[in-house]
Order: structure tokens, then C-alpha cells, then sequence
């Protein structure tokens, strides 16, 4: 603790040749990997080049690493937010631009092409909120378009920088359940027939030229469909928002149609009543695992059992729907857990089995020989309320642990009474 | 004597009334001023609650937290005839009771939560189910939050397996005076009645900034923070008239003056005026310290009392006032950045205010949030040890039961495990201040409404009977 302590100070104070360090050694840790190598006690994770190099046991001849001793620590790859709008939104709320909403626009009649990747700031005071509580790259997109799909979201880190983006056009989002139905037409019969008719006319679009100069007599405009292309190849995930087990038996239906098309069911409240279906049709989803109450006609079997259920029908369940608080994601994990999920798919849930829905597990969700060094040491079990990230790497650099939230406690901690508080400089 | 008398002298009132009918003196038409003067009923909705039967439980090898600080090892507590009889070690347990061995189980007494919108935003959700704000005049005092409240809301079953035994629902914030808050018991009723704590005082709500302004900005106002003030400011000064009008009323009649006349009611002057009394207590919700600040300086001026800032989410900035204020704070452990007022939220806010000896709260304002508020403490409770506050775990339990009660004026009756109080104690499976804790017994009153262990005693709201997932582990 008192040596992590220093060197954490140390860090913050010698930024600038520790910049320059390219090899990391985080010694006497439990790592939990998350690959195939599984939980390592008094580990050593070898860092070079913002890659993992190495995960072993015990420790070796470490001449040209810097050493972070974690001796007590619980090590963990860097979480993922799976469902989020980091970067579009600072306060949703009365006060000004929110890019993760938009008002009806002639560009696009479906919502389809609407691509976030313009809009994310990295200097968002969200981003290192999350950042020094473990949440080291997430995906984000929009969260309400008022049209049939909620945009292409895109993948981001969450690392000091400003060139945020690990991939554009990521995903598109749609809805089919109580919410979506609203906004399409008040009923689902129009609301499907409206989601099947745009992949129908990206479906027949793939493989032709969709220039100005071409003959398009689709309804969706020329932008929707270049955007759905992809999708309906099955290149990028679409996320479908469904929470009875009758809209998610429409969803199974639709993956069924369409065997190409690589979706995820976001939300699945009544997820665990069609459990083994969604596992047989190799159909993972992302949950918010305290969602529990009858909230809606479409969500009357909702019960904290839904995630510990569904991974135990074998269905690949992710955690983390949130924006401003995102770093909560591990207490929504921790509660599935208490609630049946077994430990480790608790971890997965915000680690791997997020990297795997978004198709970047080659890249992170775990540590790995060759993945991106997003490193967490915690005080203890990440899924624990009471336990905190104490260091935090992405691509390999100790970020500084500060935020505008630390900022202000450190402000606050002792009141002033000589002199205004913000003559107080934290 | 004035209108706005207590329970208990109204009743006393009624046994003279009576009296002088049975002496035939109180038809004497000639005599006006030897009628009673006219009383208005300060409880026409009475609580119906009923304890749950129970035999006396001896819960033993328990670590007890009592609420107000105290730890007590391997230890045991009694409760007979509903309340808390004993804690400590060999106690002796009736011959007809029954012993609950809670070895590596801790024991604390159950979670208050001052501020929730069960019943009155109760699933399923929608405009039919929408009753938490009377949101066509900025003030409405004249309305009470127990009107509203659907008891077959599942979220009241939700919480109690959290632990929650007590809470005060309160009208939404969209008004700048809200209405009356009732405070229950969350023994899952028919009727609210059933539910209503007896005796305990009535709440009223109250908001700052940006609801309030937002919602009437082009419905007539207020539509900034400086007309919201105006509006709270007026409503108290037109109180102070409306109590003016019955002191005269009380004081001609006492007189003997033939030609008091009784002042029409004015049901919301009359919630008004009995906070300005402190008999309704005031629960405002307010966000930035400045929005305090000043409700604080409104406070002095009308000389009424604030019984808790609810969201408080800048108190950590004024906490010292606070504390000297004698005004609680309720707050979320990390709830930030959803509004603008809400900008500057950080997760050492409960123990700061706590650091400051100002009175703490935590809240859940979610019927999501209701169900963890254990969890919500832990982590204020943990942040505050990592910014240096050393706070104890039994110190933190006061934010759960006995600061919610005292704020809720129900510390005499409960929020603490302490001699010849209720018996509203959980048994935890772990250490409360855990993800993996859970409440596995609740008693409320002494009797066990909530055991996780024995599905078939869940309760199940009529809402959910023939549903998916009727009587399900939720």
C-alpha cells in the first residue's frame, strides 16, 4: 500500500521521464487475466510498448522495468463500458448541446446514418471521472434519435487523449420494445415491418454503386443505406433494445431471417425466460442487472436472478449501461453476483465478454501477450462497493488520477474561513 | 387556542364537547360564546396500521450495529411485544419465543428512507400511474402525497428485501411547495391507512432551482431561481396572514365576542402555517450550496425549520453552515452531473457533512436506489476512508435509521436498537457494508415480515399475481 502510495506521487511528480519508460513490470498481484490462463496469484504482467507482454507467476529478473509493487492487489484489464454515451454529453439536461439526442432531420428518415464519431470530446469532464475508476475505453453512441435507429455508435478509449476514437461506425443501435414501438408508428406492427423494410432495401443495395448518378428507388435514403450495408453483412453488431420475452423471441425470429446479421439484445429484462433460445442462437446481451421492477408492460418478469440465469443457459451477459456513472458498471456486476452470477462472469460481463460483442478481443478485455496494456490494480475485489481503483494504465501510461471531482474534494476537504474558497487552489 | 393543535388536544377538546352535551348546556342558543370554538381535524385520514402478531425473537451470535454508534460483538438482542426489550449477552428468551441464531450474520435496525416516490410513481409507470406532482400551480401545499400512493406497488415488496422498514413518501419536486409527505411502514398494505405510521408527524416538500422554474417557466412562472425565491417568500408571508386571521378568530372567541366568525379554510394556507409551527416538518429538495444558502437565510426570516436539504449534493461546500444550522442533509453517495445543479456532485459529499457534525443523510430518491441503500453508505463510507475521513462503521449506520428518524420527528419510536423502542431490526447475511450483503430477515414492529430464505412468505402485490414471474425471487 505505502510503496504503491510513493510511487503514485513519484508518477504524478515525474511525468515526464516516467512518459518516456517503456517497460512496466506490476509485481505480487491476483490477476485475474480473463484469457485462457485464467486468475494468477503473486503474479508478474510485463508491460512493453503499451503491450502486454507477459503474464507468469511469481517474479523474475526484471533489468529495465520500471516496478509497480500490487503485493495485496487484485489486478484486472481495464473495464469497458458496454452501453454508453461518453463524450456526446456533459449535462443532458437544460443546459445547452447534448450530441447524444437529436430532433428530427431531412439527412436521414430512419436514423441509420447518424455517426457519432464527429461529435465525441475527449476533454469531456466524464472521460477521466470514468478513467480513474477503472473504465479505460467504452462504446458510446446515442440515446435517442426519435427515428428507427439510434445511430452508428462508435468505440472509444477512454485514455488522456486526443484522438479518442479505436473505431468509427462501430455498431448501430435499434429499439423494439415499448420505446421503440412508441416512436415508430405506436404499435410494433408498424414498427417491425418498418425495421424489416430498411434491411430488406440494405440487404438488396449491397454490392451496387449508390452514387448521385445511380437509379435508387428505395425509401431509405441513399446515407441510410450505405450506413446499414455493413450491418446487414453482419460486418458490425446491431444492438436491439428488447425487454419481453416476446419481443426477444422476435429478435431470435429476426436472426433467424437474416442469418447474417450479428446482433446483440440490450436491456433483456425477460432475458431469463428465454435463456436457452438466445444461447442456441449464439445471441449475447448487455444488461442493466438491477432492473427489477415491473417498470412497464414489457418488462413484468424483470428480476436481479436475469443475469446469473442467462449465463447459466450459456449466454455471453455484459454489464455496464450507463453514462455519467458508468464506473458502476462493477456494482451492477457485483449485485448479479450476489444474485447468482458466478464471480468471474461478473468480471467477464465487463471486461471480455464486452471486447468479444464489439469484436475487439483481439485488441483488449484481457491481458494477453500482444494486447493493449489497459491495466487496473484495485484495493481488492473490483465487484466490492468498498474497494477502488488505486492505479489505472492505458496503452501502458499510468494515467494521473485526478478528475474535476477530485479536484473539488481536494478544494473542500478542509473549509477556508480566511479567505474565499476559490482562492483555494487543490 | 388556535386551529392548529395537536392530536391529542383535540381530543380533549372532543371529551369537554361531549361532556357539555351530556349537561345539556351546549344547545344554549342565547350563549354563542360558551359553544367550543370551531376545531378543524388535524387527522381526518388516521393511520390503520396493525403490528403483525408475533412471539418474542431472541436473534443470538450476532455483530449489532444499534444505530447511534454502539458495536456490539457475538451478541444477542430480544424483542418482545414488538419492541426492542435487550441487547447484550444471555439474555433469556420466553418460553414460547423462538431463537434465530445469526452466527456471522450482523444485525442492524432497519433502513429509514426519507425520501422515496413509491406509490405515488409506482410500476408499471405512465401517465395513469403519474401522481407524484400536482404540477399546475407552483405551490400546492393543499396536497397530500398519501392520496396518491398505489399500495400495490411492487417496489414496496423490492425494499424490503433491502431492508428498508420506514420511509416518508414525498410529492415529486416540480412545485416550489409540493404538499405533504407521509412517512409509512413498509408493511405492504390494501390501503395507505394501513401503512401510515401512527403518530408520526406529516412531511411537506419543497424545491429549489431548476424543477420548479423549468415547469412554470411558460406556465405563468417562476422561471428563474430569483422568481422561485419570491414564490416561497410570499406563500410563507400570505401563512403568516392566514394564522393571523385564526389567532383572532381563537382569541375573539375566548373574548366572549358574540360575532367571532369562524375564517374560511384554506387548505393550502393551513399545510403552510402548520410548518411555520414546525408541527409539519420541511423537507426541501436542493441541490447547489448557494440555493441552500439562501433557503437557509429564508428560513430565518419566516422562522420556520428545515428538517432536511434532500439531494444536498453541494453540502460538502456549506457543511459547516449546516452543521450550525442544525439542517440535514439526505443525500445519494455518487449521483452526479444529471442537471446542471447536479455538475459539481462528488462521492465524499456523506462523509464530509458527516466530518462537519452536520446531521447526514442517505437517501434513494429510486425505487431501484431504495433497494441498496446498504451499499449506497458503503461507499461513502469507503470514499471517505480513502480521502482520510475515518469514520466507523457504526457511526456510518446513523445515516441509515436514526438521522432519517430524527429528521422524520419517529426517533422516539424507532431508528435505533435501543431499550422500549420498535422492534424493527435486520438480520444481514454478511457485513452490510458489502455488495454481497443481504437482508435475510426483516422485523418490523417484532414481527418477521421478510425472510429470504422462505419464498412462500414473500408478499406479492396484487399488480403481480398472474404475471410472468408471479412470486419469483425478484
Amino acid at each position: 500500500m505505502n510503496t504503491l502510495i510513493k510511487y503514485l506521487l513519484l508518477g504524478s511528480m515525474l511525468l515526464t521521464p516516467f512518459v518516456g519508460a517503456k517497460s512496466i513490470a506490476i509485481v505480487g498481484a491476483k490477476v485475474h487475466t480473463m484469457s485462457s490462463q485464467g486468475t494468477v496469484d503473486n503474479a508478474t504482467v510485463l508491460i512493453k510498448d503499451g503491450k502486454i507482454q507477459k503474464v507468469m507467476q511469481g517474479e523474475v529478473a526484471l533489468a529495465g522495468y520500471e516496478i509497480i509493487d500490487a503485493k495485496g492487489k487484485v489486478v484486472t484489464p481495464g473495464l469497458i463500458g458496454a452501453s454508453t454515451s461518453l463524450g456526446l454529453v456533459d449535462v443532458g439536461f437544460s443546459a445547452g448541446t447534448n450530441d447524444s439526442n437529436s430532433s428530427l432531420t431531412s439527412i436521414s428518415a430512419t436514423g441509420a446514418a447518424f455517426d457519432v464519431s464527429y461529435a465525441i470530446n475527449p476533454d469531456s469532464s466524464l472521460m477521466a471521472i470514468a478513467r480513474i475508476e477503472g473504465v479505460t475505453s467504452a462504446a458510446t453512441s446515442m440515446g435517442r434519435t426519435g427515428q428507427l435507429f439510434n445511430g452508428q455508435g462508435a468505440l472509444i478509449t477512454l485514455g488522456d487523449t486526443s484522438t479518442p476514437l479505436i473505431q468509427a461506425r462501430a455498431f448501430i443501435s435499434t429499439r423494439v420494445g415499448n420505446g421503440g414501438a412508441d416512436t415508430i408508428g405506436g404499435s410494433r406492427s408498424v414498427l417491425w415491418v418498418s425495421l424489416e423494410k430498411a434491411l430488406a432495401e440494405a440487404k438488396f443495395a449491397v454490392g451496387k454503386s449508390l452514387s448521385p448518378r445511380d437509379e435508387w428507388h428505395g425509401e431509405l435514403s441513399r446515407t441510410d443505406i450505405v450506413a446499414l450495408i455493413p450491418l446487414v453483412k453482419g460486418e458490425i453488431p446491431l444492438l436491439v433494445d428488447a425487454r419481453r420475452a416476446a419481443d426477444i423471441r422476435q429478435v431470435i425470429a429476426l436472426k433467424q431471417r437474416h442469418s447474417q446479421l450479428n446482433i446483440v439484445i440490450t436491456y433483456a429484462t425477460e432475458g431469463w425466460r428465454v435463456a436457452k433460445e438466445l444461447a442456441d442462437n449464439n445471441i449475447p446481451v448487455i444488461l442493466n442487472p438491477e432492473a427489477n421492477l415491473p417498470s412497464s408492460f414489457d418488462q413484468l418478469g424483470a428480476t436481479l436472478k436475469n443475469a446469473g440465469r442467462l449465463a447459466d443457459a450459456g449466454v455471453q451477459v455484459s454489464i455496464g449501461m450507463e453514462t455519467h456513472n458508468i464506473r458502476l458498471a462493477r456494482q451492477h456486476a457485483g449485485n448479479a453476483v450476489a444474485n447468482g452470477l458466478i464471480w468471474e462472469q461478473g468480471l467477464a460481463a465487463l471486461t471480455i465478454n464486452v471486447a468479444k460483442l464489439y469484436g475487439i478481443d483481439d485488441t483488449l478485455g484481457s491481458l494477453e501477450a500482444g494486447k493493449i496494456a489497459d491495466v487496473v490494480i484495485w484495493s481488492g475485489d473490483p465487484l466490492e462497493v468498498t474497494e477502488a481503483a488505486e492505479m489505472v494504465l492505458i496503452a501502458g501510461e499510468p494515467v494521473k488520477m485526478q478528475s474535476r471531482q477530485s479536484k473539488l474534494r481536494d478544494r473542500y476537504l478542509k473549509l477556508q474561513t480566511d479567505k474565499p474558497m476559490q482562492y483555494v487552489r487543490p | 387556542m388556535n386551529i392548529l393543535d395537536n392530536k391529542r388536544q383535540l381530543f380533549k377538546l372532543a371529551a369537554v364537547a361531549s361532556l357539555l352535551t351530556l349537561l345539556g348546556c351546549s344547545d344554549s342558543s342565547e350563549d354563542k360564546a360558551n359553544e367550543p370554538a370551531f376545531q378543524i381535524n388535524a387527522n381526518p385520514f388516521p393511520s390503520t396500521y396493525k403490528p403483525i402478531p408475533s412471539k418474542s425473537v431472541l436473534i443470538t451470535n450476532a455483530t449489532i450495529l444499534d444505530g447511534i454508534g454502539g458495536i456490539f460483538n457475538n451478541s444477542s438482542v430480544l424483542l418482545q411485544d414488538g419492541k426492542i426489550v435487550a441487547i447484550g449477552n444471555d439474555l433469556s428468551l420466553p418460553d414460547d419465543g423462538v431463537t434465530v441464531d445469526a452466527k456471522g450474520k450482523w444485525v442492524t435496525p432497519g433502513i429509514i428512507d426519507v425520501h422515496s416516490h413509491l406509490g405515488v410513481y409506482p410500476a408499471p409507470g405512465g401517465t395513469a400511474h403519474s401522481d407524484g406532482n400536482e404540477a399546475t400551480n407552483p405551490v400546492t401545499a393543499e396536497v397530500w402525497a398519501e392520496h396518491s400512493i398505489w399500495p400495490q406497488d411492487a417496489g414496496f415488496q423490492r425494499a424490503l428485501a433491502g431492508g428498508v422498514t420506514v420511509m416518508q413518501i414525498l410529492p415529486g419536486s416540480a412545485n416550489l411547495v409540493g404538499g405533504r409527505g407521509v412517512t409509512v411502514k413498509n408493511l405492504p398494505g390494501t390501503t395507505v391507512q394501513d401503512m401510515k405510521f401512527p403518530d408520526a408527524p406529516y412531511g411537506m416538500k419543497m424545491a429549489c432551482g431548476e424543477n420548479p422554474k423549468r415547469v412554470y417557466g411558460k406556465k405563468g412562472g417562476p422561471s428563474t431561481r430569483m422568481g422561485n425565491v419570491a414564490g416561497y417568500r410570499q406563500a410563507w408571508a400570505d401563512a403568516q396572514n392566514y394564522q393571523r386571521t385564526w389567532d383572532n378568530y381563537y382569541a375573539d372567541h375566548e373574548a366572549g365576542k358574540k360575532d367571532a366568525k369562524i375564517p374560511k379554510r384554506d387548505l393550502k394556507l393551513e399545510t403552510l402555517a402548520l410548518a411555520l409551527k414546525g408541527e409539519i416538518l420541511v423537507h426541501m429538495h436542493c441541490y447547489r450550496a448557494d440555493d441552500m444558502a439562501t433557503m437557509l437565510d429564508v428560513m430565518k426570516e419566516f422562522n420556520y425549520k428545515i428538517a432536511a436539504f434532500h439531494h444536498a449534493v453541494e453540502a460538502y461546500k456549506i457543511a459547516d453552515q449546516l452543521a450550525e444550522a442544525e439542517v440535514c442533509s439526505a443525500m445519494w453517495a455518487d449521483w452526479w452531473g444529471f442537471k446542471l445543479e447536479a455538475y459539481d456532485g462528488i462521492q465524499e459529499n456523506i462523509p464530509m457533512v458527516h466530518a462537519a457534525k452536520a446531521c447526514t443523510i442517505v437517501h434513494s430518491d429510486s425505487d431501484l436506489g431504495i433497494q441498496r441503500l446498504n451499499q449506497e453508505a458503503a461507499k461513502a463510507w469507503a470514499n471517505g476512508r480513502r480521502a482520510g475521513i475515518d469514520i466507523s462503521q457504526a457511526d456510518a449506520w446513523q445515516w441509515l435509521s436514526a438521522n432519517p428518524a430524527k429528521s422524520l420527528g419517529i426517533f422516539e419510536q424507532t431508528g435505533s436498537l435501543e431499550t422500549g423502542k420498535n422492534a424493527d431490526v435486520v438480520i444481514w447475511s454478511a457485513d452490510p457494508f458489502s455488495t454481497y450483503a443481504q437482508a435475510e430477515h426483516v422485523y418490523l414492529d417484532g414481527a418477521l415480515i421478510y425472510d429470504r430464505n422462505d419464498p412462500a412468505s414473500w408478499p406479492v402485490s396484487d399488480f403481480e399475481l398472474g404475471q410472468p414471474g408471479e412470486g419469483d425471487s425478484k
